[in-house]
């Protein structure tokens, strides 16, 4: 069974109409990259699935776990998180706090849930330093982890190497696959269609034509040929 | 100097008076890191001169306790920003300072034209710059401030994780199932509460120093938001018990007194971060 499926979605705010006809499906364990140009409606659609904005027409089938709330988001930073006095622990420990449930305090399965994350991300060691002294690669991480704190099973990523050194890009891509063969299911909004094209299973690529497939058919696909040798030809030049 | 305290504290309004400064100044420094961060360092200010709008009806109102009018308007008032923050017609600081001085300027007319006291600069003067009122407290007004404040205090401790959750990251905590709408509200119906309190010490014009200058502070030194939090309620504690001891031993205003000692509680933090690095 799919755990998420769209039909005949359109997206948009204030009944202005960003994308239409939106068909596709996501199954356990695929890797799907959301590519197209700015203002083709990618964070649309992410807030769409995140549930923070209703679509204008069509429908949305969540599996039963999706509509708990349990999901797991990466945001862009925004500008408060810049100068945030908080300590890794902290922030990674409050992706522990979905779900309807009423709970004032963190248990401490939450506890050990955050270290488990923690230790996942490689950022054990940095538990306790202040979020805002750290670099753009090791914030990604923390962020990660308490992404992973709020889901098991779905990861939602919103161009999650913008601003990063190519090294640290290298990096985090490897450790979204890494979490992808674990068994996560991933969706990710990218600029970058080369390295979409060499992790994801499937591409949904909205422009003024929407595309959605498996990597293999994207390449093949006239849309796919012709993004690929314009990014192609730049990295050549 | 610990004689000098103990004579003074043998007084019952001394003793009031303290209690009441330090349970507002604990109050508006535990939300004072959250209104920081959210960038809503203002809403203190906007917030206090409806209150100062309030007071001024109550008066032409002949309340004998105007806290019972102030208060609800004042939570009014910030319900309405905060959801206005979120449609965003008019942007949260521009909502904040049209708010601030059109209370402020309503507040002053109608204290003008129905004036009942003789000395009206005197009373104006009284609720912007804060008062002797804090010296002259009623048993019943020490009583409200304190359930108020450990209201505050309790939703403030349960509610802590989530705060933090929904300061560090709205749209994170929102998609992952979080009622941050309601948080928001929580969070302006108690700096509406603290705020209406607040100006019996300090006055309209200076709470925002009570709410600000505490968190900013420790924020130089601290790394946690636990420590921060922690941190800034000490801080303030102990710059508004100097505050009022010296404004008693130096006949000094209280509020500005207070406000004084948080500045130079500021100065002294700045130093030492920068001695640090």
């Amino acid at each position: 069974m799919s755990l998420l499926e769209l039909k005949d979605v359109s997206l948009g705010y204030d009944s202005q109409i960003v994308v239409e006809n939106l068909n596709f499906k996501v199954n356990k364990g695929d890797y799907l990259c959301i590519v197209g140009e700015n203002g083709s409606g990618k964070t649309t659609l992410m807030k769409t699935l995140l549930k923070l904005t209703p679509p204008l027409a069509g429908v949305i089938i969540r599996d039963d776990d999706l509509k708990k709330g349990e999901i797991g988001y990466l945001p862009q930073q925004t500008l408060v998180q810049k100068d945030f006095p908080a300590s890794v622990k902290e922030i990674v420990l409050s992706g522990c706090q979905g779900g309807k449930k009423f709970k004032p305090f963190y248990t401490k399965e939450d506890k050990k849930n955050a270290e488990k994350n923690m230790k996942r991300m490689d950022i054990l060691d940095l538990q306790n330093e202040c979020y805002k002294d750290l670099s753009g690669g090791q914030k990604q991480r923390v962020l990660l982890a308490r992404a992973l704190c709020a889901t098991k099973s779905i990861l939602l990523l919103d161009e999650p190497v913008s601003g990063l050194d190519p090294m640290v890009t290298m990096g985090m891509y490897e450790l979204i696959a890494k979490l992808n063969k674990e068994g996560l299911t991933v969706i990710m909004i990218s600029h970058d269609i080369s390295a979409s094209v060499k992790y994801a299973s499937h591409i949904l690529h909205i422009s003024k034509k929407i595309f959605f497939g498996t990597k293999e058919e994207y390449i093949q696909s006239d849309i796919g040929k012709f993004f690929l040798m314009s990014e192609g030809g730049k990295e050549n030049a | 100097m610990l004689e000098l305290i103990m004579f003074y504290m043998g007084y019952e309004f001394v003793r009031y008076a303290l209690i009441v400064g330090v349970l507002i100044a604990l109050c508006s420094s535990l939300l004072g890191v959250t209104l920081v961060l959210k960038r809503f360092s203002f809403i203190g200010d906007g917030l206090s001169h409806v209150a100062f709008g309030g007071i001024a009806i109550a008066s032409v109102l002949n309340l004998t306790n105007k806290m019972y009018l102030v208060l609800p308007i004042t939570i009014l008032c910030a319900v309405i920003l905060l959801k206005n923050g979120q449609s965003a017609k008019i942007k949260g600081d521009a909502a904040i300072a049209m708010i601030s001085v059109g209370a402020l300027a309503l507040g002053y007319l109608l204290m003008n034209i129905f004036s009942t006291s003789s000395n009206l600069s005197g009373d104006v003067c009284t609720t912007l710059f804060g008062s002797t009122a804090i010296l002259t407290l009623t048993k019943d007004e020490v009583i409200l401030c304190v359930v108020l404040s450990i209201i505050v205090v309790l939703c403030f401790i349960i509610f802590y994780n989530k705060i933090f959750a929904v300061t560090f990251d709205e749209t994170f905590s929102k998609a992952t199932g979080i009622k941050t709408d309601r948080y928001n509200l929580l969070i302006a119906v108690l700096i509406a509460v603290i705020i209406v309190l607040a100006m019996n010490l300090v006055g309209s014009l200076l709470i925002s120093a009570l709410v600000i200058f505490p968190a900013l502070s420790v924020m130089r030194i601290f790394k946690s938001f636990k420590q921060v939090t922690i941190a800034s309620a000490v801080l303030s504690v102990v710059c508004a018990f100097f505050g009022i001891m010296i404004s008693i031993i130096a006949s000094t205003p209280v509020g500005s007194t207070i406000v004084a000692v948080d500045v130079t509680a500021f100065i002294i933090c700045s130093i030492i971060e920068k001695v640090k690095r």
